[in-house]
């Protein structure tokens, strides 16, 4: 039961095979069964029965709300929760408890879902691994199944691989079956990365479709709220509940009429699909480089218009994102300054000795970084030099995405990282801006130009972890560019992680630490 | 040496060699291919009608043509780049005030600095005659809505969020008093260790 995707487990919930209550209390189980992989920050126990029950009495009265009602979610733990504490696994908001939902969480509540609890994260979503959060890194659910351990012949508890991030513990919330889905946040790929090393789905929606509201803010102009879940289709029931103009975030848009439910029987027949050459990056894996290849073929073989194209300003890409990325670091990290909300320092001799010294208190070396290094590119001697220039390449890097789309390319087909998730021991090898801008490379340039991208896993790699392949669409064909990935994912053929043993399940805890299950109000 | 050729090498060294074995068809793979293929089948009907061979994925040696082979990026020659740049004594003194967070290490600006470097990469990119893009929303207008209150009466819980109020505003420490001189910050942040 707790395998099956979200279209399934809502039909189950209808027909009366479970019940909501009943799945959540398998759902809890199953989280603390994997506390290792410490993907939640919070579990809201109690509020989850809670809602479980009141979506029963609903379901027992033949009046549900909707697809989702009763339906288990996860969400990341930068997206603000009435009375549920929210964290952005930073110590500044340890014991911040928001006064509001963010809307695309009321909107999924609204509908009769159940929050299993918020995940884990790199502080303020800084990151690529998941390992950089003031909760302690998040592990692979990947690391515990019989297709990496057989494989490699490794120990999980010391050969554990990351999720990706840096919404590493929604994904791994979704991909432990924990949770049929979770939102993460997506600036320069934070949904897509950990999808793609967790075996996931990920859609990251084209800017403008989803409120930001309630969403602590990284890069105001790249930020989007992302969705994963098991399936392709899954996918796109979220993206028809969450999209649409909010009237407290002034950067929506009102969604396209067209209804977000994908045919089942998609054409692929002369649809265009181009295979941007500058996504050959240094450091593809060869069995990256090769599931790219296969999908290819894939496309071609079943009529598809498969063609090389150039996007000739992506390998900047990364090096404009850092720019952009530190410059609204500093100005939004402004915020917390220990006066109104979150950490607030001892320290009293001034006001400015008690600002820095909360902030020098409450955010990790990876925030500070930032932080500095945004405003070193916004000094004035510097503003134009970097500041106003990156914004130049910005431009340059949407228009590459505007030409190949005008000449008549319906979706681009590229990788979502470079190799499968690495071992943490490796990984935590380099510091978190080398990390970043390695694994990133792929998945940061649709964020410069808002447009809609979906990751897909295809297969699972030779040392039996997954590969994902990304999609990308023009601004606001999301549907189209769902029904293409639904198309791949049907063919694909990739293995749900409960075929592979529940190794995680019967692992008794061996020496990690143990966080307090807070249940929430 | 270029700097891409440097991120490049780290990458190789610190995670694909080591990951990519490239041994291909032993019997292990052939072992874990076939039972994925297998497990497939039997747990997940729903996709089977269109699943055609997983194994192909290992053992096809053709690659598309239309799919780069090898990595087509461009190395940036450290001649093309500007100068490193210099920061002084004094600019860290500005950006600790202007930032109010700390380098705390040397370490720290060390990362500064490769946060520079990697930047300054920017500049071989012929920016002539382009503006510079703030949103990607700039060809629409967006919804303004009319400048009357909607919602509000909440300061009593907002109020509650801060450590230090009184009545219906926040308490701040004395103000207009510059952070002190860098020695005697040092010591002050090395006493407020949360």
């Amino acid at each position: 039961m707790l395998s099956l995707t979200l279209r399934e487990v809502s039909l189950a919930l209808r027909e009366g095979r479970i019940s909501p209550t009943e799945l959540c209390r398998k759902c809890l189980n199953r989280i603390k069964k994997t506390q290792h992989l410490n993907a939640y920050i919070t579990v809201t126990e109690e509020l989850a029965l809670k809602q479980a029950q009141e979506a029963e009495t609903r379901l027992l009265q033949g009046a549900p709300k909707g697809p989702l009602d009763g339906i288990p979610f996860a969400v990341k733990d930068n997206f603000c929760t009435e009375n549920i504490k929210t964290t952005c696994s930073s110590k500044m908001l340890k014991d911040y408890t928001p006064p509001y939902n963010a809307t695309v969480v009321q909107k999924l509540l609204d509908q009769g879902a159940v929050l299993m609890g918020k995940t884990n994260m790199d502080e303020f979503a800084m990151g690529s691994g998941s390992t950089d959060g003031a909760f302690g890194p998040v592990r692979n659910p990947w690391s515990y199944a019989a297709s990496y351990i057989e494989q490699t012949g490794a120990t999980p508890d010391s050969d554990w691989v990351i999720t990706g991030g840096s919404s590493g513990g929604s994904a791994a919330a979704v991909a432990s079956l924990t949770s049929y889905l979770a939102l993460g946040s997506d600036t320069g790929g934070s949904t897509r990365n950990p999808a793609a090393l967790c075996g996931v789905v990920a859609l990251k929606p084209t800017y403008g479709l989803l409120s930001r509201h309630g969403l602590i803010p990284l890069v105001n102009s790249m930020d989007v709220p992302g969705i994963m879940t098991r399936s392709v289709s899954d996918a796109a029931i979220i993206l028809g509940i969450l999209q649409g103009l909010d009237t407290r975030d002034s950067t929506t848009v009102p969604a396209p009429s067209s209804p977000t439910e994908l045919p089942q029987d998609f054409d692929i027949k002369n649809v265009r699909i181009g295979i941007p050459k500058e996504y050959h990056a240094p450091g593809l894996s060869e069995e990256t480089l090769a599931q790219w290849s296969h999908v290819a073929d894939m496309f071609e073989k079943a009529g598809a218009h498969v063609e090389q194209v150039s996007l000739p300003h992506t390998q900047h890409s990364i090096v404009c994102y850092h720019v952009l990325c530190h410059a609204e670091v500093a100005s939004n990290m402004a915020r917390f300054d220990g006066l109104e909300y979150g950490h607030r320092s001892k320290v009293d001799s001034s006001t400015e000795s008690m600002y820095a010294s909360t902030r020098h208190e409450g955010f990790n070396d990876v925030v500070r970084g930032r932080i500095l290094s945004g405003n070193y590119f916004l000094l004035q001697q510097n503003y134009e030099h970097y500041f106003v220039k990156a914004q130049k390449v910005r431009r340059l890097i949407a228009e590459d995405f505007k030409h190949v789309f005008s000449s008549g390319i319906d979706v681009l087909l590229t990788p979502s990282t470079l190799t499968d998730a690495a071992r943490y021991t490796d990984f935590s090898q380099e510091d978190n801006r080398t990390r970043s801008a390695q694994e990133d490379v792929f998945t940061q340039p649709v964020n410069m130009a808002g447009l809609p991208a979906v990751s897909v896993p295809t297969a699972l790699s030779r040392r039996g972890l997954p590969i994902g392949l990304q999609l990308i669409g023009p601004a606001f064909q999301d549907r189209k560019l769902l029904s293409v990935a639904q198309w791949i994912e049907q063919r694909v053929g990739f293995p749900s992680i409960a075929d592979f043993g529940d190794s995680s399940e019967s692992r008794i805890e061996a020496g990690v630490t143990q966080r307090e299950q807070t249940s929430a109000v | 040496m270029s700097v891409f050729g440097f991120t490049a090498g780290r990458t190789w060294s610190g995670v694909s060699q080591k990951i990519i074995q490239p041994s291909l068809k032993t019997t292990k793979d052939r072992y874990c291919v076939s039972n994925v293929v297998n497990l497939h089948r039997r747990g997940n009907n729903r996709l089977s009608t269109h699943t055609t061979n997983a194994t192909r994925l290992f053992s096809s040696q053709t690659h598309n043509p239309k799919v780069p082979r090898v990595a087509t990026w461009e190395a940036v020659p450290e001649d093309q780049l500007p100068q490193p740049a210099q920061i002084p004594a004094d600019l860290v003194d500005k950006l600790e005030r202007l930032a109010l967070v700390d380098f705390r290490t040397k370490q720290g600006l060390d990362c500064l600095e490769k946060a520079i470097r990697f930047a300054d990469q920017l500049h071989v990119v012929d920016t002539s005659g382009v503006k510079p893009m703030d949103s990607v929303l700039e060809d629409r207008a967006l919804y303004l809505r009319e400048d009357a209150v909607q919602e509000g009466d909440c300061a009593e819980e907002l109020l509650q969020l801060s450590q230090n109020t009184v009545e219906e505003y926040f308490v701040a420490p004395p103000g207009n008093i510059p952070l002190p001189k860098r020695e005697e910050r040092t010591a002050m942040l090395k006493h407020s260790e949360f």
